[in-house]
């Protein structure tokens, strides 16, 4: 199957922090990959790294045939394929639900209004949320803000969604709406590169696990196999300390 | 005469009053058209100088606070002088107007350059990253996300700084502007009284109550649910 991420050899320093130590990373269509590791090995750098919040230090990127990384691209409409959901949700606070994902639709691809925000509607409604449309951020519970966040992303119909883990800033009853917003995603065969430390949804969803420790992808393969037979020690003591949690 | 009827015989002369009225009342509308005038100038190059920093270019933004640090350092009465007789010898000369509008727009314009800077950086980094994350150029992002957000916290600094720097709009009675306080001192030298200058406090009072009261109204209408 084509790949619609194609990273590799991705290298990122922060001043004297070498943070990602040449990361390849393939993601093919339609596929769900989840990338896992400690706090600090370079998982959300690497995510970052992907639409160009971070500007890697060396290395290529090619995201659905757009090579990432050269000059001549124009990254903003890049970026209009690659979605980006945030541990920290980052609505925009003076904006209602409907204009968050709206926004862009305007801006962006410059639909015009009404047509912006009826597609707003629908990716409202897709997360299940098309009767808090008029609500503003600070009058939505977490795990509705990052359904908001996610209709926000999606709504631009992006052909890769980047998850930073969506679920750690919310309170346990809240994750499960999430998890089920992102698992419909999945179901309508939406290509997602997801960081998060939600096993259960992995062991169920993923196509295929990625550990990372050190800036380095250790160990990848498919969930069974990386949660139930990890190869490298240090993969084995993470699963580990995890599933005690 | 006691001691209360010559302090109205001085302050509250109603026969001084009728004659220098209209002189303060010309003197308020000339206040008025130049607070407004400052206040304009003073806003707009203050935020224009903020977007400009937040572009982020070394030499500019080195340029930019060596600017605002200057005006902010001045007294304001120093900048009017040094522009109203200072310029006429460098071959270029201000009306008493003109030196008072330049020189209270430029302070005006330092002061709000900080706050506005500083409501820029106080938005969290992560509404940029959403925003350029979906697509939104620089220029959008910070119009349609930054600045909104920015503007409803700097607005309670921004209108005490402004009704500070707009009350200054007295110090160009010293470069010959009739404005209040000009038209009240002129009223005190002709009338030998000084009623003209509770003519000139009550003036003020009438024109900035006002503003302080819109500021507040302006402060809760501002503050959102978060
Ligand atoms: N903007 C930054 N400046 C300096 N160091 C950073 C920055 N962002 C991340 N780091 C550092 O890079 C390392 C990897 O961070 P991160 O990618 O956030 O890890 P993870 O998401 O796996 O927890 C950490 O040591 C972190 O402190
Ligand atoms: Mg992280």
């Amino acid at each position: 199957m084509a790949a619609i991420v194609r990273a590799h050899g991705i290298h990122k320093h922060f001043g004297a922090l070498h943070v990602l130590r040449g990361v390849d990373l393939e993601v093919a269509e339609r596929e769900l990959v989840f990338v896992i590791g400690p706090s600090g090995s370079g998982k959300s750098t690497l995510l970052r790294c992907l639409n160009r919040l971070e500007e890697p230090s060396g290395g290529r990127i090619e995201v659905d045939g757009i090579d990432m990384l050269d000059r001549r691209t124009d990254i903003n409409r890049a970026r209009q394929r690659i979605g980006m959901v945030f541990q920290s949700f980052n609505l925009y606070p003076h904006m209602t639900a409907l204009g968050n994902v709206a926004l862009a639709l305007r801006q962006v691809l410059k639909l015009p209004r009404g047509e912006a925000e009826g597609r707003a509607r629908a990716a409202l409604e897709r997360v299940g949320l098309a009767d808090r449309a008029g609500h503003y951020p600070g009058q939505l519970s977490g795990g509705q803000q990052q359904r908001v966040a996610i209709a926000r992303a999606v709504a631009l119909e992006p052909r890769v969604m980047l998850f930073d883990e969506p679920t750690s800033a919310l309170d346990p009853e809240l994750v499960g709406g999430v998890l089920q917003a992102m698992r419909e995603l999945r179901e309508s065969g939406m290509t997602m590169v997801v960081v998060s430390h939600e096993m259960g949804f992995a062991r169920a969803a993923a196509d295929r696990v990625v550990f990372m420790d050190h800036g380095l992808v250790v160990e990848q393969g498919a969930p069974e196999a990386v949660f139930g037979a990890p190869r490298e020690e240090r993969t084995r003591a993470f699963i580990r300390q995890i599933d005690r949690h | 005469m006691t001691g209360w009827e010559r302090f109205a015989d001085s302050f509250l002369n109603a026969r001084v009053a009728a004659e220098y009225l209209p002189k303060i009342v010309e003197g308020f509308g000339l206040t008025v058209v130049l607070a407004l005038c400052i206040i304009a100038a003073g806003l707009a190059a203050g935020l224009a100088l903020a977007v400009v920093r937040s572009l982020g270019v070394r030499p500019l933004n080195w340029l930019i606070i060596f600017a605002v640090d200057l005006f902010r350092a001045l007294p304001p009465l120093v900048v009017i002088a040094l522009f109203y007789f200072g310029l006429p010898a460098a071959g270029l000369s201000l009306s008493g107007f003109a030196a008072a509008w330049l020189a209270l727009s430029l302070v005006l314009m330092a002061f709000s350059e900080e706050i506005f800077w500083a409501g820029i950086t106080a938005v969290p980094k992560g509404q940029w990253e959403a925003a350029r994350s979906t697509g939104l150029g620089f220029l959008p992002t910070l119009r349609l996300v930054v600045l909104p957000q920015a503007l409803r916290i700097t607005i309670p600094p921004l209108t005490n700084r402004t009704i500070a720097i707009t009350k200054n709009t007295a110090l160009a009675s010293v470069v010959a502007v009739p404005e209040i306080l000009g038209a009240a001192q002129a009223g005190v030298s002709f009338g030998f009284n000084p009623t003209p200058l509770t003519l000139g406090a009550a003036a003020y009072l009438v024109l900035f109550l006002p503003v302080v009261v819109l500021g507040r109204w302006i402060e809760t209408r501002f503050a959102w649910k978060r």
